[in-house]
């Protein structure tokens, strides 16, 4: 099938994915009463006398296929609702909060990526041998730690112990005024890039010091998966009959390992992409809770936790176009890694 | 020698398996004789309570009466994790054993037959992977008010989807082999096709994976309670443990680490726990593999 094609076909399918997480997310809401939905919008004791009126104003005791056409109606008109949590409507809170947890993930994923892959490679290149060990504990280790867990230890050490040395949040406050103030011009809101091109080392220093501990947080999980798959799909690939010959041949150790057995090893790891997005995605909703580090993440588990609905859903429906594009790539990259799968192939 | 020789030795031969199966029949010895180990106190009605010893905010520091000490709220840290295990070992059991049934069922349906099954199935899957998982099982708990029950639908309903994806991906790459020609050629069935060649070929992997994930869903399960969306408030489970110590994590200023044991101690029992089953999971992965194992 053409490339081109492919992609459109696949956009396509985008929609129904839209439509499917928003009405499973609205199914979910819908088991709460309609008294329960309209005291969110109440603020205080003496309104709840309005709850009938609330209930009339916003159709919440109507069907739910009326409900779902009402929202998608207006998120169709460019509104996603009112973020209560946060104070502004769903749309802006997105951009908003989108900023640091890229900044997050600008560090978080190299690390993992190319951490994984050399570890992953090496420990099967040392099948047996004390790297292979060593990495392998590593990986079980980094892999059974509770994420939550890890960073309250961390906090415990790097700020409690070492009085303020690596702080919770994402700048101190006197930096962040900074930030906020006229001289600082902010181009990305990633305040990293940012303090670069503004080239001020002290917003630089600070806010890479309430990057470590989230970032290493955020990457041990994703580390470990990546290596141990890397591991046992590069094994799988120094066993096959290519690697037998390019050694029978005489090649260098190193150009086998490097280019026979890795290029095709890497496959495998291409095609959990997704998952390893998936898996951050959860990593930043805990991550940026443990360290009230205000992102996307912090943002959508107070609203899950503060039941404000239409965040909910326009997270969702954020986190499912990107998350349908990163596997889309996802595909496409698989066919040129590896000829012999075809674009929505069926058995041939 | 019998498959089933061949793997205990194996298992038993490898130091870090070893430790994995001593740390998990520790569990299992907790979980069995834990109201022996940590009996429940005269007139306590339900067990799964962890008693209290006042109503006091601040931790207090472990002693003769409270061996790990007490949490906020002066909850007893020990009698928590002791419980806790039975809580642990129900959630993972119970969530895997059904999400692999599910996995397996939908994945091979849509690895084999490909076409429009394959991209029904697919798409739902996509939808469910669409939604980071956490955030996903967060909204079902709440909306099914927060309980044990609820912890472990949430976790079914999110974790389905990855099993369903990899065993599609494990047919897939079998899907093209001769073996697998061979037997349609000789007319077998497809449900022969499947049952006999494909999924015993393709599911070592997914296997692991499930091992592994008694673990991992029990981490999952950790931090819903951690975040307060879990088992009601007193309940025998370390990641509400956890949750309880959030405020002292940093004690006074001139003693910083002066409540360690308060966050440190259910942490602890969550990672030992995530890692007898990683460490046994990572072991089986090389035995069950025949492309690895006897070589």
């Amino acid at each position: 099938m053409e490339l081109r094609s492919y992609i459109i076909r696949r956009l396509l399918l985008l929609i129904p994915v839209l439509f499917g997480v928003t009405i499973f997310i609205f199914g979910i809401t819908m088991l709460f009463s309609p008294i329960e939905r309209a005291s969110l919008y109440v603020q205080d004791a003496r309104q709840m006398t309005n709850i009938p009126a609330i209930i009339e104003l916003y159709g919440l005791d109507q069907p739910f296929w009326v409900q779902y056409g009402n929202w998608i109606g207006n998120v169709f008109s460019g509104n996603l609702g009112w973020s209560r949590v946060a104070g502004m409507p769903v749309w802006d809170a997105i951009w908003n909060y989108l900023p640091t947890t890229l900044e997050l993930a600008i560090f978080a994923t190299p690390i993992i990526i190319l951490m994984g892959i050399f570890l992953g490679s090496q420990a099967a290149a040392h099948k047996d041998r004390p790297l292979d060990h060593g990495t392998r504990v590593m990986a079980i280790f980094g892999w059974s730690l509770p994420t939550f867990w890890l960073g309250l230890i961390l906090i415990m050490v790097f700020y409690g112990a070492i009085a303020g040395l690596l702080p919770p949040g994402r700048l101190t406050t006197e930096i962040q005024t900074l930030v906020n103030s006229a001289e600082f011009t902010r181009y990305t809101h990633i305040n990293t890039i940012d303090a670069i091109l503004n080239l001020n080392g002290a917003v630089l220093l600070d806010a890479l010091r309430h990057l470590i501990l989230p970032v290493i947080t955020l990457s041990v999980t994703q580390v470990a998966f990546i290596m141990r798959l890397m591991r046992s799909s590069m094994l799988e690939s120094l066993g096959k009959g290519y690697v037998l010959t390019a050694r029978a041949k005489g090649l260098a150790e190193r150009v086998v390992v490097n280019k026979h057995a890795r290029r095709n090893a890497l496959i495998p790891v291409i095609t959990v992409a997704g998952y390893v997005f998936a898996g951050m995605a959860n990593g930043v909703v805990i991550t940026e809770t443990i360290f009230t580090y205000k992102g996307i993440g912090w943002w959508s588990a107070q609203a899950a936790i503060n039941l404000d609905i239409p965040s909910v859903l326009g997270f969702a429906l954020f986190n499912a176009a990107l998350f349908v594009l990163v596997n889309l790539v996802v595909d496409i990259l698989y066919t040129r890694v590896d000829p012999r799968v075809r674009l929505g192939g069926t058995v041939q | 020698m019998s498959d089933w020789k061949f793997m205990v030795r194996q298992l038993a031969k490898n130091p870090l398996s070893l430790a994995g199966i001593i740390i998990i029949f520790i569990f299992v010895i907790i979980a069995i004789f834990a109201p022996l180990i940590a009996p429940p106190p005269e007139g306590h009605v339900d067990p799964y309570k962890i008693p209290r010893d006042g109503y006091s905010a601040t931790p207090h520091l472990p002693s003769e009466e409270h061996i790990f000490g007490t949490t906020e709220g002066q909850y007893d840290i020990f009698y928590g994790v002791i419980w806790g295990t039975r809580s642990a070992f129900r959630v993972g059991i119970v969530v895997i054993g059904i999400v692999l049934v599910i996995g397996i069922v939908l994945g091979s349906l849509a690895g084999y037959f490909g076409g429009v099954i394959d991209e029904i199935i697919m798409r739902i899957t996509d939808i469910f992977l669409a939604f980071p998982a956490l955030i996903m099982a967060m909204a079902i708990v709440i909306a099914l008010e927060p309980s044990l029950t609820s912890v472990m639908i949430a976790l079914i309903v999110v974790s389905w989807p990855s099993y369903a994806r990899l065993i599609r991906g494990d047919i897939l790459q079998v899907r093209e082999e001769d073996y697998i020609e061979a037997s349609r050629g000789i007319g077998a069935s497809n449900f022969r096709v499947i049952m006999r060649h494909a999924l015993p070929n393709a599911i070592y992997p997914t296997l692991v994976m499930a091992s592994l994930d008694i673990g991992a869903v029990v981490l999952a399960a950790a931090a819903l309670s951690f975040l307060g969306l879990g088992a009601p408030e007193g309940y025998a489970d370390w990641g509400q443990l956890t949750s309880f110590a959030r405020n002292w994590i940093v004690g006074p200023s001139n003693d910083p680490l002066k409540y360690w044991f308060a966050v440190t101690i259910p942490g602890l029992f969550i990672l030992f726990f995530v890692l007898g089953w990683n460490l046994l999971g990572d072991a089986f992965r090389d035995i069950l593999d025949p492309r690895l194992a006897r070589r």
